[in-house]
C-alpha cells in the first residue's frame, strides 16, 4: 500500500515538474533564440521575462475553443491529448538517477520506442479530423515521416543494447561506467538524435507544422488550449529525445563530485541547448530530400552501425 | 556536412555578440536634429505667428492633411483663420516645412504623438502654435517683406531702400 502511494506521489510529482518544465522551456528558447538572433527575447513578464509563459497560458485560457463545424469532433478534441498523454507515459522509464525514477521496466527501450511512435498519432489524427487540405497534408506528412524515422530510431539503438545486453534503461546507465557509448557509438548518437529530432518535430526536421509552406500543418484549425496542448507535447517531446539521449549515450546520471540527479539535469540541459541550438541555425529541407535522407542514408547507415557493432563485439568475446 | 556544422558554430558565435535591440521606452533612441517628427507652428521673435496663410503646405502637401483659411488683420496682415493637421494622414515628408516662405511651420524631432482615438490627431492651430521661434530665431518675414502691416514702415526693412518715386524725374 506504502508502495502505491510513493509511486503516485512519484508520479504526480513527475508530471507537474515536467509540465513547469516544458513551459519554462518555451520561454527559454525563446529568449535563446533572441540572444542568437541578436535580439532580446521576452523580457517583460517578471524577472528575465521567467513569467512570459505564465502569462501566455492565461491568454490562452480566455481564448474562443473553437471546432470547425466540419471536423470529426470526438477525434479532434482527443489528438492533443494524445500527443502530451503519451509522451507523459514516455517519462515513466526514465532514470533520473538511482533512486529516482518512476518504474524499473525490463524492457524500457521498448517502451520508449512505443510511446514515442504513439505520439505520431496525434499529428495524423489531428491533421485528419481537421477535414482541412493543409491539416491533412501536415498529417500525411507526419505520417510518412514518423514511419520512416522510427525504423532507424529503433536500429540505432540497438548498438547500445548490444554492449550493455540489456532493454533497462537503468541497466544500461550502470554498463557505461567505464566509457559513455557516445564513444563506441558515436554513429549511433548521431543517428538517434536525427530521428529524434525528427520524431518531436523538432526544427529542422518540423515539415508536418511548416508553415512557410502548409500554414500550420495539422494544427492549423486548433485555437485556444488545444494548440497549447500540441505546443506543450512538442516541448515535452524535446525534454524526453535530450532525456533519452543523456540516458543511452552520455551516461545517465553518472558523473564525479556533484550528486546524480544534478549530473542529470546538466547533461539533459545540454542536449537541449542543443536541440534549441539546431533551430536556431539550420533551414527545413525539402519534403523529398527529408525522405531520401531518411531511407537512403540514415537507414543504411544504421544497418551498417548494427553489424560493425555485432562483429566487433563477436570478435572481442 | 561540414557547412551545416560551421552554421551552428556561426550562430553559437552570437551568444555574445552585442543585441541590437533599443528598448524604446525605457532607453531612449537618438534622433538627429533634422528628424521630422511632429509639425509645430513657430512664432516671429516678436511672439507674432509667422504663418501668412499662403496655402503653399496645403498645396504641396501629398497627403493633403494640412487645412487652412486665410484671413487679414486691421493692419492688412495674413493670418490663418484655422490651421488643421490630421497627423493620421501625415507622412511627415517635410516638404510644407520645405515650401513655406515664412519658416512658420517647421518639423521636430518629437514622434510620441500616438493617441487612442483618431480625432485627437488632428491637431487645431492652438495645439500646432509654439511660443518660440524653431530653427531660425532672428528670422521676421514682414521685417524682410515690402508690405507695411505695423510691424515697421515701408521701406525701413534691414535690405531694404526707400521705394522710389514713381512721380518723380531722377533715377
Amino acid at each position: 500500500m506504502f508502495d502505491v502511494i510513493l509511486t503516485l506521489f512519484g508520479i504526480i510529482f513527475t508530471i507537474l515538474t515536467l509540465m513547469v518544465l516544458a513551459a519554462m522551456l518555451i520561454w527559454g528558447e525563446r529568449r535563446l533564440l533572441g540572444i542568437w538572433q541578436d535580439r532580446l527575447g521576452p523580457n517583460r513578464v517578471g524577472p528575465f521575462g521567467i513569467l512570459q509563459t505564465a502569462a501566455d497560458m492565461i491568454k490562452i485560457f480566455f481564448k474562443e475553443d473553437w471546432i470547425p463545424p466540419f471536423a470529426e469532433k470526438a477525434v479532434f478534441f482527443f489528438a492533443p491529448c494524445v500527443v502530451v498523454i503519451t509522451m507523459l507515459m514516455a517519462f515513466a522509464v526514465v532514470p533520473f538517477s538511482p533512486s529516482l525514477g518512476i518504474i524499473d521496466l525490463n524492457i524500457g527501450i521498448l517502451f520508449f520506442l512505443a510511446m514515442s511512435a504513439l505520439a505520431g498519432y496525434s499529428t495524423i489524427l489531428a491533421g485528419w479530423s481537421s477535414n482541412n487540405k493543409y491539416a491533412l497534408l501536415g498529417g500525411m506528412r507526419s505520417a510518412a515521416q514518423m514511419i520512416s524515422y522510427d525504423v532507424f530510431m529503433g536500429l540505432s539503438l540497438m548498438g547500445v543494447v548490444m554492449l550493455s545486453g540489456s532493454f533497462n534503461l537503468r541497466e544500461i546507465v550502470e554498463a557505461q561506467r567505464d566509457v559513455w557509448y557516445i564513444i563506441p557509438q558515436f554513429v549511433g548518437f548521431c543517428i538517434f538524435m536525427v530521428a529524434g529530432i525528427a520524431e518531436s518535430h523538432r526544427l529542422p526536421f518540423d515539415l508536418p507544422e511548416a508553415e512557410h509552406e502548409i500554414i500550420a500543418g495539422f494544427h492549423t484549425e486548433y485555437s485556444g488550449m488545444k494548440f497549447g496542448l500540441f505546443f506543450v507535447g512538442e516541448y515535452l517531446g524535446v525534454i524526453l529525445i535530450s532525456a533519452l539521449t543523456v540516458v543511452l549515450f552520455l551516461g545517465g546520471w553518472l558523473g564525479p563530485v556533484l550528486p546524480p540527479f544534478i549530473w542529470f539535469c546538466l547533461k539533459t540541459l545540454l542536449v537541449i541547448l542543443f536541440i534549441i541550438l539546431l533551430r536556431a541555425a539550420l533551414p527545413r529541407p525539402r519534403f523529398d530530400q527529408l525522405m531520401a535522407f531518411g531511407w537512403k542514408y540514415m537507414l543504411p547507415l544504421a544497418l551498417i552501425n548494427l553489424v560493425l557493432t555485432g562483429a566487433i563485439g563477436l570478435a572481442l568475446g | 556536412m561540414l557547412s551545416q556544422l560551421r552554421t551552428l558554430w556561426e550562430v553559437l558565435k552570437h551568444t555574445t555578440t552585442k543585441i541590437d535591440t533599443v528598448e524604446y521606452p525605457d532607453e531612449q533612441p537618438y534622433l538627429a536634429p533634422r528628424y521630422r517628427g511632429r509639425i509645430v507652428l513657430t512664432r516671429d521673435p516678436d511672439g507674432e505667428e509667422r504663418c501668412v496663410a499662403c496655402n503653399l503646405c496645403a498645396a504641396v502637401c501629398p497627403v493633403d492633411c494640412i487645412a487652412l483659411q486665410k484671413t487679414e488683420d486691421e493692419n492688412g496682415r495674413w493670418r490663418a483663420e484655422f490651421f488643421r493637421i490630421n497627423f493620421s494622414r501625415c507622412i511627415f515628408c517635410g516638404l510644407c516645412e520645405e515650401a513655406c516662405p515664412t519658416y512658420a511651420i517647421q518639423l521636430t524631432p518629437d514622434f510620441e504623438i500616438c493617441e487612442y482615438q483618431r480625432p485627437n490627431l488632428i491637431y487645431e492651430k492652438e495645439n500646432l502654435l509654439i511660443s518660440g521661434t524653431g530653427k531660425y530665431p532672428n528670422y521676421n518675414f514682414y521685417r524682410n517683406a515690402g508690405k507695411d502691416v505695423g510691424v515697421k514702415e515701408k521701406g525701413a526693412g534691414e535690405n531694404e531702400e526707400q521705394p522710389v518715386n514713381i512721380k518723380g524725374l531722377l533715377p
